[in-house]
């Protein structure tokens, strides 16, 4: 190690620019043991310098990865296991890990691709506006929180496995999707509250819920061919992306839930 | 049985001798309280007294009056509570209000006196002489570094000074009220009024509608529990970034922005789709703790550019250590919203019965920060009923940075204090979306009055200031040694940290 170049050690991590190769359009930058800024900062240093992808190996719970990033045609690759508030307002580019992710993935994000290709933990989209995260695994606890749309954007949420309470709570728009085809997790596929204070968009999930887990906000439907027909190609993509089969995903019903109000609390006030 | 037991609380009195039957009180109310048949016929139950009727009546000939109704004295339960269980039986609903508390609390402000000079030290006079009133919100640096400047005198060595500070020309801002809950002249006017007066104005939690681009460096842009209108776009616009955590009138609750509120441009703004409810959840869900508050504050920071990043909070028991752990979460301010403060709508026993009042914040905050060390990493910001310059200069005597002001910057622009705001009929074209109603304020008419009442208010301090001695406001902020207290128990000024008057 070299002390010279480092300051204060801060959680295990060191503020020392990490070592950067370019090689043609791809960046590759290794994270190991150095603090979230200054990876952030090469991240952009090198979108900044025309770099059209970055890979970014050792990554060891470096925050904020992809934060605030802009632009369509980009691409992040991350190795190893991103901290939180990864591709946190995020708009435009591909962010790929090749890991687990941690909490507050895809915060209040505006466009753009995360794929996971593992688990991911609690809040994930939370206010997210438009893109699409894709997740392989297991998801934990109020995923999807407050999702809203707003004319061409729609965020999409598809996670693989299974998920925790607060599945969608106070969702406003956007389609969230709960697989349940791979988990390591006990229990039904989704906890309760499921949709709490929904009142907008739209979440599918693969297999059946019972009334107790869903907010008295939602309506529970069994999906139709016409509205899982719209679903496929998203599905499509989704498999791709994770490498699900499609066909064993669409093995197994549907359950839909919408929003019975758009105006869930208009009848809760008597005005002074 | 009867339509309701609630009974109008005024009485619209029209003197028809006086009255030119023109029906300009017809078209000026926006609570419908009148009717047109030959000559105006008010619903007295409709009445809010706006005073809008009053104030645009060519013949004067409108009075409102208190519906003086004898009801038997019991102190104990005043008509109003009695007419709220009223309203309740027959609603069963959350009894929503806007504007701040209106009840009889002890005003802490109106119990403290400023010091002045006289004979063994002298006061400045500020028509003559320099006052300095600038004032900078953010981190200072813990101590001065300078270097020569190769002319044979020092400066400030580069990246140890005051860069990252928000430069505010008087210690006054304009505390966020968001687009949709106010309406798009009223920011206007703001932002128009902040750039003149070298101050910032805040867009609360409703997004910064495009109109407001050009004055986007004397902007703060908010981001709440809804995130509405946040995008990495709108972060970059804001001279600062302020995290919402909560509101003096609300203290841990959140926002609902009702559909009907939602029309195209707030939509747009908002980036919400249009008719549905906007609500903002009570919590933000990625803060649960002192250390989640850190995340959030650095992630704002890391997709805007290291801006400054405050943090706003309701003033409740444990204020001192929450702002503590604010300030060590890295905001560059802290504020502080007291338990007065303003609302556009919020259920009125929230409101009424949840908080502390913001003196007693601003000093305990302030001390607790001292007594840490950390005082200079945030600056405090102090906001909930400042109702005048004496407020500003007690609040700053007690050891704030600056304060906000919003119920202030409303009866600028007309409000009366009718508390209103959240039924969106505003007859003043303040708290509403309704084209008719919002047309009656025009921006460049509501600099003008913000702007004033901004110049007045400064120069009200430095008149003080003078008084007092000092030539900036810096020399009076925290120097509690300033202050007296006149009819406050000794508790209270233990923990004011002030003196007792005679002493």
């Amino acid at each position: 190690m070299n002390t010279a170049t480092t300051k204060n050690p801060i959680e295990g991590h060191y503020e020392r620019g990490p070592s950067v190769i370019a090689d043609s359009d791809v960046t590759t930058v290794e994270c190991q043991k150095i603090y979230y800024r200054q990876v952030n900062e090469a991240v952009r240093a090198a979108f900044g310098a025309g770099a059209k992808s970055v890979r970014l190996v050792g990554v060891n719970g470096q925050r904020y990865i992809g934060t605030g990033i802009k632009g369509k045609d980009l691409r992040i690759e991350v190795h190893g296991t991103p901290g939180q508030d990864l591709a946190m307002l995020m708009d435009g580019p591909t962010l790929e890990v090749f890991g687990n992710a941690q909490d507050g993935v895809g915060n209040t994000m505006n466009a753009g691709t995360v794929i996971i290709h593992g688990n991911a933990g609690d809040v994930l989209g939370y206010g997210m506006r438009g893109g699409r995260v894709f997740i392989k695994g297991d998801v934990g606890y109020r995923v999807g929180i407050h999702m809203k749309a707003y004319e061409d954007l729609r965020p999409i949420m598809i996670c693989g496995g299974k998920a925790r309470d607060f599945f969608g709570e106070y969702m406003a728009g956007g389609l969230l999707v709960l697989l349940g085809m791979e988990s390591a997790l006990d229990g039904p596929l989704v906890g309760g509250y499921l949709g709490t204070g929904m009142h907008g968009g739209e979440i599918y999930l693969r297999g059946e819920v019972e009334p107790w887990q869903v907010g008295k906000e939602c309506g529970i439907f069994a999906a139709t061919d016409e509205e899982m027909a719209a679903l496929r190609p998203l599905l499509a993509e989704y498999c791709e992306a994770v490498g699900f089969d499609l066909e064993a995903v669409l093995a197994k019903g549907f359950t839909r839930l919408v929003p019975i109000s758009h105006r869930p609390y208009g009848k809760l006030y008597t005005y002074l | 049985m009867p339509m309701s037991l609630i009974q109008p609380a005024f009485r619209v009195h029209i003197d028809y001798d006086k009255c030119h039957k023109c029906g300009r009180c017809v078209q000026q109310c926006g609570w419908s309280v009148y009717t047109f048949n030959g000559r105006p016929f008010p619903d007295d139950s409709r009445c809010r007294a706006c005073h809008r009727c009053v104030t645009y009546c060519p013949a004067h000939c409108i009075s409102i009056q208190k519906n003086e109704l004898a009801l038997r004295e019991n102190p104990n339960w005043m008509p109003g509570l009695r007419q709220n269980i009223w309203r309740q039986a027959e609603s069963g609903g959350v009894m929503l209000t806007g504007m701040g508390n209106d009840k009889p609390y002890l005003s802490i402000f109106d119990h403290l006196v400023l010091d002045a000079c006289q004979v063994t030290n002298p006061s400045i006079d500020p028509l003559r002489e320099p006052m300095e009133l600038r004032t900078y919100l953010g981190c200072k640096p813990d101590r001065v570094e300078v270097e020569p400047n190769g002319r044979g005198g020092f400066r400030v060595r580069p990246g140890t000074g005051l860069e990252k500070n928000v430069r505010l020309d008087t210690p006054i801002m304009f505390s966020p009220m968001s687009y949709g809950s106010v309406s798009l002249n009223v920011h206007k006017s703001l932002a128009m009024a902040a750039e003149r007066c070298g101050i910032l104005m805040n867009t609360g939690e409703g997004g910064l509608h495009a109109d407001l681009y050009p004055y986007q460096d004397n902007v703060i842009v908010q981001v709440a529990s809804g995130r509405f209108g946040v995008n990495p776009e709108y972060l970059n616009r804001g001279v600062a970034i302020e995290i919402k955590v909560g509101q003096g009138a609300k203290p841990g609750i959140g926002g609902h922005l009702p559909g009907e509120k939602i029309n195209r441009e707030v939509s747009v703004t908002r980036m919400i789709p249009q008719g549905t409810d906007a609500i903002s959840p009570a919590p933000h869900h990625d803060i649960y703790s002192i250390e989640d508050l850190k995340q959030l504050i650095y992630s704002l920071k890391e997709a805007s550019g290291y801006k400054p990043v405050g943090v706003k909070i309701a003033t409740v028991h444990n204020v001192a250590a929450i702002a503590s752990g604010i300030v060590r979460a890295g905001a560059d301010y802290v504020y502080l919203d007291g338990f007065k403060g303003g609302t556009g709508a919020a259920p009125s026993i929230i409101r009424d019965h949840i908080g502390i009042p913001i003196e007693i914040a601003i000093a305990a905050v302030d001390t607790r920060l001292r007594a840490e060390g950390i005082r200079n990493r945030a600056s405090i910001v102090a906001a909930g009923s400042i109702r005048s310059s004496a407020d500003l200069a007690k609040a700053i005597a007690l050891g704030a940075d600056a304060v906000a002001i919003g119920s202030a910057t409303l009866m600028a622009l007309g409000c009366h204090l009718c508390q209103g705001c959240h039924t969106g009929n505003c007859s003043w074209g303040l708290t509403t979306q309704k084209p008719e109603l919002t047309r009656r304020v025009d921006p460049e008419w509501g600099a003008e009055r913000l702007t004033n009442l901004v110049h007045a208010w400064s120069h009200e301090l430095q008149e003080i200031l003078g008084a007092l001695g000092v030539n900036a406001v810096e020399s009076l902020r925290g120097s509690r040694e300033r202050l007296r207290a006149v009819g406050l128990d000794a508790q209270t000024c233990e923990i004011l940290d002030v003196k007792p008057a005679g002493r």
